[in-house]
């Protein structure tokens, strides 16, 4: 079973205790937007066989939403953080590198 | 290709079986192709014997990187069924039904086609009113389904409880003609009619570029050196995202894992296949006797091919409510298949930016049912630029607005 940290709580908490909630990072794109632009918000997902970033909620705990960075190819977590900015912190970024050096991800807005 | 019947399986007795030939070839790749399908589960070898049988076009290659039908088709809880709403599906799915009836003459190899009849349980109100409104859509489509009591439900499963608290059957989805087929045999029997053409089927071979001019193929990177075509297939499911970014496009899919299990073999006592989909349970017992089950979808990308087991849990927390004798049955194994999902769950059969690349994806939770009809249209689209079967499955429906929307038909993963 998957075990995230919430980081507002502080505890590990079970994916029963969770909702997915997708990519994370998106830029959205609303009236005034072309249709390209548009369609890739709403259907274009990353779908990396590898490094990840999610949003996930912590819906039977404190009910706040949250970052995971976390690797589809092998369930492995490098770590959680706030959904308060729009990129990883540095600190989770240094620690996918420490583990998968090279690693890409689309660009971060 | 020596011909399957009742006097080969005597004249093979007869001699102790040292005449049987090997059912497909494992020859090295040729330079050049006409087609080369990249995939060989179910749907990229039934696109291949389509191509051949329908339109004549039998110098193709069919490149798999691990084994012949081993990713979904050997995962999947096979079950055949056409009842969908939306028409442009319905009209696939049936002609992949309908397929499947003949399917074992046709190819001269015995897929175990049972069309036992595939009940899809109604076990909310939400459920009654949709499945009666598939069921009037199903008229009108001319797919032979109907709307059942608990009563007639009962009949056709004794074993079913119909007034569990929690879970009570309120009536049911009955579709007669659908109902399961050996998954394995499926791919094993194309593959032996496809190599039986002259078609190449090569395995533990990875495509590992693919090749273009002047936004046109011309032909694949493999770990067994360079292949040239004049048209690709890209029939790979779950790693579909990963073969489009070679080929420089980018397609709307996720990939997430599905799980199923299988219990130990018990004595028949159910003829029938039964889906849940309000709790995401389907059961039906297979020929061994074993009660075949399959759960849900895990919510988050995945590529592990592993299950979880809270998903087990809750299948099987449902479906012993719903069939209280199967509360002290062991399960055997349990294993997971990695899914490509679509916004809309339907799936993808289309041209793609790529000039002479088709692309067959998104088959999500229901892809093996599908296999002889999307052959089909895939294989007459590849070959004439355009198919009625798969004209609504283009890439740019989602651009367009044009949905399949089967997600809010079928109210869960199908």
């Amino acid at each position: 079973m998957l075990i995230l940290n919430c980081p507002y709580c502080g505890v590990d908490v079970e994916e029963t205790e969770l909702a997915a909630g997708g990519e994370a990072h998106l830029k959205r794109f609303g009236p005034g937007a072309s249709d390209d632009e548009f369609h890739d918000y709403l259907f274009m997902r990353e779908n990396p066989k590898g490094v990840h970033f999610e949003r996930w909620r912590h819906v039977n705990g404190c009910g706040k939403w949250f970052h995971a960075a976390r690797a589809t190819d092998t369930l492995e977590v490098f770590g959680t953080y706030s959904a308060q900015t729009t990129e990883p912190p540095k600190e989770i970024r240094e620690a996918i590198t420490a583990k998968r050096p090279g690693w890409t991800w689309r660009e971060f807005e | 290709m020596k011909h399957y019947s009742a006097f080969a399986v005597a004249r093979e007795a007869l001699r102790y079986h040292t005449g049987w030939e090997r059912a497909w070839r494992s020859p090295e790749p040729k330079k050049k192709y006409d087609v080369i399908i990249v995939g060989a589960g179910g749907h990229g070898l039934a696109t291949a014997y389509y191509l051949g049988k329908n339109y004549g076009i039998q110098n193709v290659a069919v490149i798999e990187k691990g084994w012949l039908g081993g990713g979904n088709t050997g995962r999947n809880t096979t079950i055949i069924r056409s009842n969908y709403l939306q028409d442009p599906s319905a009209a696939l799915y049936e002609k992949a039904r309908s397929l499947y009836e003949d399917l074992s003459q046709d190819l001269n190899y015995n897929v175990m086609f049972s069309p036992r009849g595939v009940i899809m349980l109604a076990q909310t109100q939400h459920e009654i009113r949709g499945y009666q409104r598939t069921a009037h859509a199903n008229a009108l489509q001319g797919v032979k389904t109907e709307w059942i009591t608990p009563e007639r439900v009962k009949e056709l499963v004794p074993i079913i409880n119909l007034d569990g608290p929690r879970y009570p059957v309120l009536g049911g989805l009955w579709q007669e003609r659908g109902g399961t087929a050996r998954h394995d045999a499926v791919a094993w029997g194309y593959a032996r009619a496809c190599s039986a053409m002259g078609m190449d089927i090569i395995q533990q071979c990875e495509v590992t570029g693919v090749r273009q001019d002047n936004g046109r193929v011309v032909g694949v990177d493999t770990t067994k050196g360079a292949i040239d075509c004049e048209k690709l297939g890209i029939v790979v499911a779950g790693h579909s995202g990963q073969l489009a970014e070679m080929a420089g496009f980018r397609l709307p899919l996720e990939a997430v894992a599905l799980q199923a299990l299988v219990s130990e073999p018990i004595k028949p006592c159910m003829d029938v296949v039964v889906m849940a989909n309000t709790v995401h349970g389907y059961m039906s017992q297979s020929d061994k006797g074993e009660m075949v089950i399959g759960g849900g979808t895990d919510a988050y990308n995945n590529f592990t091919q592993r299950g979880s087991f809270h998903h087990i849990e809750e299948t099987v927390r449902a479906l012993v409510e719903t069939f209280p004798m199967i509360s002290r049955l062991k399960m055997l194994r349990q294993w997971g298949g990695i899914v490509d999902m679509t916004g809309d769950r339907s799936p993808i059969l289309s041209k793609t930016p790529l000039q002479g690349c088709f692309i067959n994806a998104g088959w999500g939770t229901g892809g093996f049912k599908a296999i002889p009809g999307s052959g089909w249209g895939m294989a007459q689209l590849m070959a004439t630029g355009h198919s009625p079967l798969t004209e609504a499955f283009t890439l740019e429906r989602f651009k367009e607005g044009r949905f399949i929307d089967e997600s809010v038909a079928a109210g869960v993963a199908h």
